[in-house]
């Protein structure tokens, strides 16, 4: 196969019909086609209306706290020797994670549709706690579909849900995961589609999804270049994020797509070893159709979709973002993986360093600072996307290192 | 060009009745009983078949049909397979339209040039593909139409008279009906909506119009029969086979029986409709 063209930008996508080259389009049932294409309407009209920005403006500073700190990390940056390593903090965000930026514009838009009624789907339970927050905030009835044994690894985030008047529905379909959460969302939204809005929290699904979960999470590259400019007058030289569906890791690379300097890398869960049970789609899966979108997919040689497996139930999923798989075929950005193991390596580090309990999601990012960090000079400049805190992850951590947390 | 499908929908005009649509599960509970039962289905009353295609992710099918491809993958159903059966049962029944139906990922992996040129070459007449709407023609309906087969499309409640051209410009063989907004298997549809719906797609084609999604009993299927060419019967079939297995899932001497007296009972049902829409 030939290296596919480079395109004169990055950024341009997706075309009118969703595709990212061969990656994303609209494969959906024809029940919902024709929201899909009101959803596409809707959110072109709200982006190009001054009010809705200035609404949303508002919400990300005073509701959200945003910007998120850009974080020197020293110690760490010590500990490496090498690049200067620094933390977007997307962990101190409202919900602590970086889900809430999507989530805002989403339920924004949901409102806006006169939509009473929201389901979303999550893996880790910061989308739905994201979701159920914003329903909270706006008065719109919310039910998040979470895969039975995501609902028994992430308890707390399942408390926090209902807390805050969600309906938590255990999917106990499948391997009871997020690929089994998002088949049930699909499911209701078809049974309800009057007056439901799906909130997808990730750069996948049908188009106008990954277009429209990526603009809204754009705000961390788009921060992080003014912070960086403020901090050291120039642009970072690397940055580094985790992907399972990879809206942290869109948000925070895509602006930064056509500064051809800016090296990338993005860090896919490999779990107990790619040549095991992992979560790694691009390094171990091919191009393939599921939930709306074409993207890389962990699968059999008949087509049957794979069970993923990563300690961090945030990237424990078979596919990743459309627009992903095409940078990662045009080489714009590389994708690397790390393990179960050495992410819980990670989370003791960086907790222990910089005093920041990372979530598990991060933590496989921050796990290979060691193969990147060390090589550059020390006027380099990395930065990670830091997207969540990890308190929700301390029942896991401390289950899988024995007694030695 | 014209198929099986195009023959049996024409002979059953003159005839006057509505056509009984069957799905079952290709593999489910395993492909020997699987061919069994697809054997059996035209004696017992299925005027045509739909065979569907299992796939681990089946999102607008509900709990019985989701059981039933998780069955057929268990007992080791591939593509291959399928097609195999469909090869079988044309060596008996070169008259019975087969239509498979299931999801596209599966389809996309076997490769869409060599699969349109195996599936013809088995015998299948039709294909229906939930997760290919109109926006996607160029990935399987249109070369599949090249390749002599049907694409069925689906129309829904939610598919309005804007849309209704743009799904029916390259929909040929029949037009399925969903009755409701749901997946497989739910709530019973109200024959005088269907009716309604049904009269507005006619008003946009000549393609006759199935009507599926919740029709489970002979009544049922009668009622929606008086106001369509014909009746897709699914969850309610793979329902009964599910509650013929022992324990372990397995089949017993009474699956391919509990499939086909219903679907005799069905038919009886949908031949004693007084037709109305084919005229």
């Amino acid at each position: 196969m030939t290296a596919p063209q480079q395109p004169n930008s990055f950024r341009t996508g997706p075309d009118e019909r969703g595709h990212f080259g061969i990656y994303g389009g609209r494969f959906v049932a024809e029940t919902l086609m024709p929201l899909i294409l009101e959803l596409e309407k809707a959110y072109a009209a709200a982006k190009a209306d001054p009010e809705f920005k200035r609404e949303m403006d508002g919400h990300l500073k005073n509701y959200v706290g945003r910007p998120s700190p850009l974080y020197l990390a020293e110690r760490l940056t010590a500990h490496f020797g090498g690049a200067k390593i620094y933390f977007k903090r997307e962990d101190l965000n409202h919900t602590g994670a970086h889900k809430v930026n999507n989530v805002l514009g989403q339920i924004m838009l949901a409102k806006r549709m006169g939509k009473p009624r929201v389901i979303a789907e999550t893996g880790a339970g910061m989308h739905g706690v994201a979701t159920a927050t914003m329903c909270a905030k706006f008065g719109l009835d919310c039910v998040v579909f979470m895969g039975a044994l995501d609902v028994a690894r992430q308890q707390p985030n399942v408390l926090r849900m209902r807390a805050l008047g969600a309906e938590v529905r255990p999917v106990e379909s499948g391997a009871k995961t997020l690929k089994d959460a998002m088949n049930e969302a699909l499911r209701d939204w078809v049974t309800n589609v009057g007056d439901t809005f799906y909130c997808i929290g990730t750069v996948a699904g049908p188009h106008p999804y990954p277009m429209m979960v990526r603009d809204f999470q754009c705000i961390i590259g788009d921060e992080t270049r003014v912070q960086m400019q403020e901090a050291e007058g120039r642009l970072p030289d690397s940055l580094l994020a985790c992907i399972g569906g990879g809206s942290n890791a869109m948000g925070l690379f895509h602006p930064f797509l056509d500064d051809r300097n800016v090296e990338i890398y993005g860090v896919e869960a490999a779990g107990h070893g790619l040549k095991s049970k992992h979560a790694a789609s691009v390094a171990g899966g091919r191009p393939g159709v599921l939930h709306g979108n074409r993207t890389y997919l962990l699968m059999d040689a008949d087509g049957q979709i794979e069970e993923a497996h990563s300690i961090s139930a945030g990237l424990d999923y078979p596919g990743i973002g459309p627009e992903h798989a095409w940078l990662a075929d045009l080489g714009r950005v590389k994708f690397l993986s790390a393990t179960d193991k050495e992410a819980l390596a990670a989370f003791q580090l960086c907790s222990r360093l910089e005093g920041i309990i990372p979530a598990l999601e991060p933590c496989h990012a921050l796990a290979k600072l060691g193969e990147i960090a060390p090589k550059q000079l020390k006027d380099h400049l990395l930065v990670i996307n830091l997207s969540g805190r990890g308190d929700k992850d301390l029942d896991s951590v401390a289950h899988h290192l024995g007694g030695k947390l | 060009m014209t198929t099986r499908i195009d023959q049996r929908f024409a002979a059953l005009k003159s005839e006057g009745r509505a056509a009984l649509v069957t799905f079952t599960m290709a593999g489910d509970p395993d492909t020997k009983t699987s061919l069994e039962i697809l054997k059996a289905l035209p004696k017992a009353g299925a005027d045509v078949i739909e065979l569907g295609m299992p796939f681990t992710d089946p999102m607008a099918d509900g709990p019985a049909i989701q059981a039933g491809g998780l069955r057929a993958l268990n007992a080791g159903q591939t593509m291959i397979k399928t097609l195999a059966m469909i090869r079988a049962f044309r060596k008996d029944d070169d008259a019975t339209p087969i239509v498979l139906m299931g999801y596209y990922n599966p389809i996309y992996i076997y490769g869409v040039a060599k699969f349109l040129v195996d599936a013809k070459a088995a015998g299948v007449d039709g294909l229906i593909v939930v997760d290919l709407p109109p926006e996607e023609d160029e990935e399987l309906c249109l070369p599949a139409l090249k390749a002599g087969l049907n694409f069925i499309r689906l129309a829904t409640p939610t598919t309005d008279d804007n849309r209704l051209p743009a799904v029916l410009a390259n929909t040929s063989g029949f037009v399925y009906y969903v009755s409701i907004t749901g997946i497989t298997g739910s709530a019973a549809p109200d024959a005088a909506k269907v009716h309604a719906a049904v009269t507005r797609i006619k008003r946009h084609t000549k393609l006759p119009v199935a009507v599926g999604f919740g029709v489970r009993t002979a009544k049922q299927a009668r009622a929606i029969a008086e106001g369509a060419e014909a009746v897709v019967v699914g969850s309610a079939l793979v329902g009964a086979l599910k509650d013929s297995l022992d324990k372990k899932g397995k089949a017993t001497g009474k699956t391919v029986k509990a499939v086909t007296s219903l679907v005799a009972e069905l038919a009886k049902g949908v031949r004693g409709a007084k037709q109305t829409a084919a005229k």
